[in-house]
Formats: C-alpha cells, sequence, structure tokens
C-alpha cells in the first residue's frame, strides 16, 4: 500500500507540483491534501490517470477544525474508487473560513450535486460553480450551518439540562 | 421549494399546457415520506424536483456527541429495513479504528445475521414492486418469512426492527438452541417461498409487461450518479463490497454475484430475487464451516463484562462503569470502513481526536447517493413508472435522510 501511495503520489507531484501540499498513507487510505483551487483538475487528472482510473467519487464531506491555524479551519474529503484494480484514495482540501469557498466537481461526477449540496448546508462551504447550491436536508431558512463546533447539540438558550459532563 | 417559486413554477408550466402534480411527501404509494414536484403533460412527466429531508435527524451531529457504543443505535434507524448490517458496519468501524481482530466465530455468526437481514431487506422492496403493479398476495406470503426473520433477531436481542445488535468485539451472546431452531426453520421454508414467489411473478407475462425497459439506467449514468449495490449490479456492473473489499471473513465462502444488462425495474428485481437465493448460499455455508471458540475479541475496555461479574468483582466493575460513562480513551485517527448493505455501499468515514465521542462521523448512505438520479430517470415516462422506479430503487426515507 505504501508503493501505491509512493507511485500516485510522485505522478501528482510531477503534475501539480507545490499544489500536492502533503501525502500520507492512513491505515489502508493513501491520503493527498491539496490546495484547493486545484481539486477539480486534480480529480479530472485522476479520472484518466494513466495507473489508476479513479472514475467512482464514494462520498464528500466537510469537516470543521476550530482549532486549526487561521487559514484551514474547513476540509472538504472527497474518496475516489477504482473499481477495476479495486484501488480508494482520499483527497482533502483545507479552506478558510473567511473565504469558505472550494470548486465544485459537478462537471466531473453527478454525484457531487447532492454531496456538495449537504456539505453546503452543514457547514457552510459554497462551492463554485454548483448548478443549484441550496440546503437539501435543513429547513430553507435555517439561519446557521448546523455541524459547524461551534453549535451545541441542545438549544443553547436551555437551562434546565446540565451536559457538561457527556460528550464533548 | 417554496411558495412562491412553486406558484412561478404552476405559471410557467400552465403557459405551456403542463400541470404540477404534488406527489407526496405523504402519499401511500410513495412508501415513505417522499416529495416529488412533477411537472406532466397528460400522463407524461416533463420535469421532477424532489424534496428530501422530512424525517431529519441530525444523526452526523448526535454522534459528535455520543460516547461510540451509544452510536449503533443510530445507525439501527438508518436502513431500517436491514439494521443489523449497519451495526456491524459500525462495529467494525470502530474495531478498525481499535485494531481488534474479532474471533472466527463471532465473524461468521455476524455473516448470517447480515445474510438474513439482506434477505429481509430484499424480501420487502421485491414484494412491493408486486404490490405497485397490482400484485398483492406476493407481499402477503413474503411478508410471513420475513416475520420469521424477524423472529430470530428478537430472539438473539429483544428488538425487531431496530435491533442494536452486536458489540464492539463482537456479539453480546451467543446462538441459544431456539435461536438455531428458528435459523434452521427459516432455511428450510425460505427456499420454497421464494420459488413461489418467483412462479406469481418472475414469468408472469402481465408483471413482465409492466416492468420490462422500464425506469432505466445505463452502467455509464450509474456509476457516474455513484450508484451502488443491487441497483449498480442490474445496470451491468459487478461491484460487490463483499468481494472487493472482503470483510468479517466473507472471503471464506463462495457465492456468485448476479448482474444485470439493462439496468430497468425487471433487472433490479432479477438481481435482488438471485441474491437471496446466494445470501441462503453464504448461511449455509457459514453454518457447515462454523467454528467453535469465544463470540467476542478480548477487550475488556469496550465490550461490557457479564453483569454477574459487575455485582462480584471490582474489576468488572471498574470496566462497567468506563464503558456506560464513555470514559473509555480510543486512539487518534481516521478510518473509512464499507459494508454491503442493503441498498449498496454503507460507508462510515470515522476522524477520532482521541476523545469519548467521535470528532467526526460521516455515513455514507447508499439511498441518499443514487436517489438523485431518479430525476433524470422518471424524465419522459408515465407517472405510474415513477411510483414503480421509486419502489424497485429501494429508497429507503430513513436513509435517505439521516
Amino acid at each position: 500500500m505504501e508503493n501505491v501511495t509512493e507511485s500516485i503520489g510522485k505522478a501528482l507531484h510531477d503534475k501539480f507540483g507545490d499544489a500536492l501540499v502533503k501525502q500520507e498513507l492512513i491505515v489502508d487510505f493513501p491520503t493527498f491534501t491539496f490546495k484547493k483551487e486545484s481539486i477539480l483538475d486534480v480529480l479530472t487528472f485522476l479520472y484518466d490517470f494513466e495507473i489508476y482510473k479513479f472514475q467512482f467519487l464514494t462520498s464528500i464531506c466537510g469537516v470543521h477544525y476550530p482549532d486549526n491555524v487561521k487559514e484551514e479551519e474547513f476540509c472538504v474529503v472527497y474518496q475516489l474508487n477504482d473499481m477495476v484494480k479495486n484501488q480508494r484514495i482520499r483527497l482533502k482540501v483545507y479552506t478558510s473560513e473567511a473565504k469558505i469557498q472550494v470548486p465544485s466537481v459537478t462537471s466531473l461526477f453527478s454525484t457531487a450535486n447532492w454531496l456538495e449540496r449537504e456539505t453546503y448546508d452543514f457547514f457552510g462551504i459554497e462551492f463554485i460553480g454548483h448548478p443549484n447550491l441550496t440546503k437539501i436536508l435543513n429547513m430553507d431558512d435555517q439561519p446557521y450551518f448546523p455541524l459547524r463546533k461551534q453549535y451545541q447539540l441542545e438549544d443553547e438558550t436551555r437551562d434546565d439540562k446540565d451536559d457538561s459532563k457527556f460528550g464533548r | 421549494m417554496n411558495a412562491t417559486e412553486l406558484e412561478k413554477k404552476r405559471v410557467d408550466a400552465e403557459k405551456l399546457g403542463y400541470s404540477i402534480l404534488n406527489l407526496g411527501p405523504t402519499h401511500p404509494a410513495t412508501h415513505g415520506i417522499f416529495q416529488n414536484i412533477l411537472t406532466m403533460d397528460g400522463d407524461i412527466i416533463m420535469d421532477a424536483v424532489p424534496t428530501v429531508g422530512y424525517i431529519h435527524r441530525a444523526f452526523e451531529k448526535l454522534a459528535e456527541r455520543r460516547a461510540f457504543y451509544q452510536i449503533p443505535t443510530l445507525t439501527d434507524r438508518l436502513n431500517y429495513c436491514s439494521a443489523p448490517i449497519n451495526n456491524f458496519g459500525w462495529h467494525m468501524t470502530m474495531e478498525k479504528l481499535l485494531g481488534i481482530e474479532v474471533p472466527k466465530r463471532a465473524q461468521y455468526l455476524r455473516v448470517i445475521l447480515m445474510e438474513f437481514s439482506r434477505i429481509a431487506d430484499h424480501l420487502v422492496c421485491n414484494s412491493v414492486i408486486g404490490v405497485d403493479t397490482g400484485a398483492l398476495s406476493g407481499f402477503l406470503f413474503v411478508f410471513q418469512e420475513r416475520e420469521k426473520i424477524y423472529e430470530i433477531f428478537e430472539e438473539l436481542c429483544g428488538a425487531r426492527l431496530t435491533t442494536n445488535m452486536g458489540r464492539i468485539g463482537g456479539l453480546e451472546r451467543d446462538f441459544s438452541p431456539r435461536v438455531w431452531d428458528k435459523v434452521n426453520a427459516s432455511l428450510e421454508s425460505l427456499p420454497k417461498l421464494l420459488a413461489e414467489f418467483e412462479k406469481l411473478l418472475m414469468r408472469n407475462r402481465i408483471f413482465m409487461d409492466r416492468v420490462v425497459g422500464a425506469g432505466p439506467i445505463s452502467a455509464e449514468r450509474a456509476l457516474n450518479y455513484g450508484f451502488t449495490g443491487p441497483n449498480l449490479r442490474a445496470a451491468g456492473v459487478d461491484y460487490d463490497v463483499r468481494v472487493a473489499a472482503p470483510y468479517s471473513s466473507y472471503e471464506d465462502f463462495e457465492f456468485d454475484i448476479p448482474v444485470g444488462t439493462n439496468g430497468d425495474i425487471y433487472d433490479r428485481f432479477m438481481v435482488r430475487q438471485e441474491e437471496m437465493h446466494q445470501s441462503l448460499r453464504i448461511i449455509k455455508q457459514a453454518i457447515a464451516k462454523l467454528p467453535e471458540g469465544p463470540i467476542h475479541a478480548d477487550v475488556p475496555d469496550f465490550y461490557l463484562p457479564p453483569k454477574e461479574e459487575v455485582y462480584h468483582n471490582m474489576e468488572a466493575l471498574i470496566y462497567q462503569f468506563k464503558i456506560v460513562m464513555g470514559e473509555t480513551n480510543v486512539p487518534v485517527g481516521e478510518v473509512y470502513h464499507a459494508v454491503e448493505g442493503g441498498n449498496g455501499e454503507l460507508g462510515f468515514y470515522l476522524i477520532s481526536d482521541g476523545g469519548r465521542t467521535p470528532f467526526r462521523l460521516s455515513f455514507r448512505r447508499p439511498c441518499f447517493i443514487y436517489y438523485q438520479a431518479y430525476t433524470e430517470m422518471i424524465k419522459g415516462a408515465m407517472l405510474s413508472d415513477a411510483v414503480l422506479t421509486l419502489s424497485s430503487l429501494n429508497v429507503i426515507a430513513g436513509e435517505l435522510d439521516a
């Protein structure tokens, strides 16, 4: 598996240079961190990559790291699968809270449509180029993005429950 | 879609001579809470706007506030037609994070339970396709057998639908003789039921005229839309997580992956039907090969000690307390584990920061991902085909809305 990470990483580095920020192997997943501007180009490159053809987008999800440095509070994780050679990889891009925008990949994968809408719905990450970026699971007029870490699970105005001993 | 948008859509449609039809959210033909605002030209669907989220329960947020052993109850309610698969999928994710090796016997017992729940899931889907074409009797036959599968679950864990079965590291209890009786009885009667059900529908001229060629999707579009499971296999792609990335000793069993050709309703029906036979094959192999041994790994930090010991043994009491209060620490890490759920690849992407709850838990819910193709699939079809397409995709509202 480490060889796979190395070989894909080398090809990506040759092609994208400094846009590839980091490569690592997490458990069984080769993981590559990119600068957010390049994500659509990277996915397009990997779609017709010579060794593996990553033509199946497994999932997209957002993560909020409130304690990260200013530029990297939000992360979007893409997981791809080459079904023929049975190889999966994970790509990550980080974005700042101030300019929370990531290029949309809907032009390449139809799957990304609702997955990006869901990520927008829960984290407020704006996908540039998405055909219809609206909330999907929550109410249309919900004024906040619920999966951000600053929002408590319960209504913050309640004082009849003490949850300080549970969870985080 | 809000009221102003809807009104605008209605005015636009009427200019073209079309009408707007609101299908759902609570309509008996939609089998769940699905709303589709259809633009109709007579009986032909010109456009559809699906609304999802009616039973959204914020599972991903809830999971961030719950100790690891409390999360299976959330996974139960994703695809509630095959809850044990979801439960074991979550336990396996945790085992991957913690590096736990589960004993063979527990793995085989898990396989038996997962395949039974797959059968229960497919039985519902296929019989409901029958109902939507006007054949109610098959539905009544198969629900009798589904009931027997639920009795196995009930005997084993006390619950029927939302099972909360298994523990991190294995199973909570071994199969009792009563469970084995029920398993054997089901293995006896299920093939007969399937034969009877197939006799009713599989070569029925009325049924075939109704479903062959209806609601198709090509393999290429299905892959682009992220289809997995029986719906993808019906389109002709032989992708199955049980084979591609075997978990829980699936590599020990021999079974076939049925594939379709056209990706229409009939192919989806046939693929699910054959998968039930293959599931029975796996269950029989698992029972024949079932090894002796413990039913859980030795992980006292995560596996609750027997109640008797908690009363009489100091160490067991401490472990019980630590587990129930969510005080056991887990390693920092990031894992993705996928299982073949009833409807496709059910994935758990877990980020742990070493705390008592997940830092982030994202479910890859197959229904949510492939339901977005529904609009494309029903455009140009008749209204009655739209209902059939929905039931043949087996979209489960709980999994769709998380």
